[in-house]
């Protein structure tokens, strides 16, 4: 019923904008990978594989990824911890305060990200407020230092952020559930334990994975956190990126580091789409 | 559900247990918040416990200070550009997946969406090797351009899941009256859109205002309000950042219950944010 005008209208300047604004940068990333510095700074273009091989044989480039990816994974695991039996609370417990209680897990996601780390960082500093706190109650009698500039605090704000992010997809999954399922099933005489885990667990899983692969990549690729909060200790991936294209100058080294980012976050995109379709079932 | 609680013998041991877990989680979520709400009038500075000296000297201060609200003066103008260019191209985006074939669609539509999953230092870094290569300085515009690029994917997610729902015989009917096609769409197609287009609107203006990883590569001369506050906190920490904080906490709080108002009108309407989250990750 659509013209091949009003069809071509409406698809070639998204489609334009795409390439140039996402297609082109990240063709260039890929070129720069490939490129090198002169001792002179300029960018030399010849093409070698060095960026990538100082990735595979520099200690400090693979085992800082590889650190990023267990905060990464300590956060999911989190979020989830925190985030499922949230969920499951206000699909099946809330009963008419389900709303309300929604909107008290969104409301946090409007707090700014820069200024939600800021404010856990007030909370956890040597003259910070727990610290006080623990002081000022007897608890403690000097500040615990572990608790600011470490993975540790890396891991509970960004545990933080991405909990609401992890609660939500699980709550949709939840609320997607046929409550004629649950009745069914518990008419047919299983427990409620047997109920959750046959039935509800398996249907919520396709909610599960998109919220620990949301989790799991923006945390994976997170520089501000660690940056403000993490210490020599909690240095990231992302943040060596940063130096790299700052004060280190060093792009294509830079560009090769963030394009295994970006195959590592699309390859789990991958799988975890693979699946989410074959835990779907309808 | 009634039936599943009476079910286990001790009716409520399980909801009980749940009920303590989201008070933790709600606890644990509100917690920073409130540190911070309340540290904006501590008098003694960030952190110490008790709060004591309670004073509004720091919005005194807050509201003197030039640069924060040139920065927030700057913030809402990339952020009113940043809905235009995104609803600009979100739009036809998402018309054109809905309606049109062409070759390579899916692999336009993962492109379209790959921002909203990628963690923002990506996105930032290749425009920055774009703008670098083609000499172009960094400045609000800049910022401006990736902010839209990066929030395309909203706004097409929004308008696509509003066109699934969409009476094509509207439109249709439009049409066999003898509408062209810019008449009906218009005043057809976008008229039925407005709420996904409004809601689509108020989620990219909040997101390009708290934007700072994209940013944070394109910056130039001109500071957006994060980058301001990032910057200041490199220099150390004063409750003015609290004030600011509370304030724009303040405004969100309106947003919020405006969007909220707004969709309970629609019915069924589905959770914007959850919504996002999904495709994100699923592409579909």
């Amino acid at each position: 019923m659509f013209s091949r005008a009003y069809r071509a209208a409406v698809t070639i300047p998204p489609l334009m904008w795409v390439m140039v604004f996402l297609v082109v940068p990240y063709f260039l990333m890929f070129c720069y990978s490939f490129w090198s510095v002169s001792a002179s700074q300029t960018i030399v273009h010849s093409w070698n594989l060095d960026n990538y091989r100082q990735l595979l044989t520099v200690n400090v480039y693979w085992q800082t990824l590889l650190r990023s990816m267990g905060i990464a994974a300590r956060v999911t695991l989190f979020s989830l911890v925190l985030g499922y039996p949230l969920a499951y609370f206000l699909s099946f417990h809330a009963g008419t305060r389900k709303d309300l209680y929604y909107q008290l897990v969104i409301i946090p996601l409007w707090v700014s990200y820069l200024v939600r780390a800021y404010a856990w960082k007030t909370i956890l500093g040597s003259e910070g407020v727990l610290n006080t706190l623990l002081q000022y109650v007897h608890l403690t009698h000097r500040p615990l230092e572990f608790l600011l500039y470490s993975p540790f605090a890396v891991v509970l704000t960004l545990t933080h952020i991405y909990t609401p992010f992890t609660f939500l997809p699980i709550y949709a999954a939840l609320e997607r559930i046929p409550r004629n399922l649950v009745e069914a099933s518990h008419d047919l005489g299983a427990s409620p334990r047997q109920t959750f885990w046959r039935v509800i667990l398996p249907l919520s899983i396709p909610g599960v994975l998109a919220g620990a692969t949301f989790a799991f990549v923006l945390s994976l690729g997170d520089f501000l956190a660690p940056a403000l909060l993490g210490g020599p200790s909690g240095i990231m991936i992302s943040n060596i990126v940063v130096s790299l294209f700052g004060a280190a100058y060093n792009w294509p080294l830079g560009a090769a580091i963030s394009l295994c980012m970006l195959a590592l976050v699309v390859s789990l995109l991958f799988l975890s789409e693979r699946l989410e379709k074959k835990w779907s079932f309808s | 559900m009634e039936l599943l609680v009476n079910a286990t013998g001790m009716p409520n041991s399980r909801s009980n247990w749940l009920t303590v877990h989201a008070v933790v989680v709600f606890g644990f979520l509100y917690l920073p918040i409130a540190v911070l709400i309340i540290y904006s009038f501590n008098g003694t500075g960030v952190g110490g416990f008790p709060p004591r000296n309670l004073t509004l000297d720091w919005y005194r201060i807050l509201f003197a200070d030039g640069a924060i609200w040139e920065s927030v003066a700057n913030s809402l103008t990339v952020a009113a550009i940043a809905v235009l260019i995104a609803l600009g191209l979100g739009i036809p985006a998402a018309l054109a997946l809905d309606r049109s074939q062409f070759p390579g669609k899916a692999i336009f539509r993962r492109l379209v969406l790959l921002p909203l999953i990628l963690p923002g230092i990506i996105t930032g870094l290749s425009l920055l090797m774009l703008f670098a290569r083609v000499q172009i300085n960094l400045s609000l515009l800049t910022i401006v351009l990736g902010h839209g690029t990066a929030l395309i994917s909203v706004a097409t997610t929004e308008v696509f899941a509003g066109l699934q729902k969409l009476d094509r015989s509207q439109e249709e009917a439009s049409l066999d009256l003898g509408a062209n096609y810019w008449q009906t769409f218009w005043r057809v197609t976008l008229p039925n859109l407005k709420l996904p287009i409004v809601g689509a609107a108020l989620l990219i203006f909040t997101l390009s205002m708290d934007e700072i990883a994209v940013s944070f590569f394109l910056i130039g001369r001109d500071n957006t309000l994060p980058l301001e506050i990032w910057g200041r906190l490199r220099r150390g920490i004063t409750p003015e950042i609290n004030a600011i904080s509370t304030i724009i906490f303040v405004f969100s709080l309106v947003a919020i219950v405006l969007w909220y108002r707004l969709r309970t009108k629609a019915e069924g309407t589905p959770e914007i944010a959850a919504q996002l989250v999904e495709t994100a990750v699923q592409g579909d």
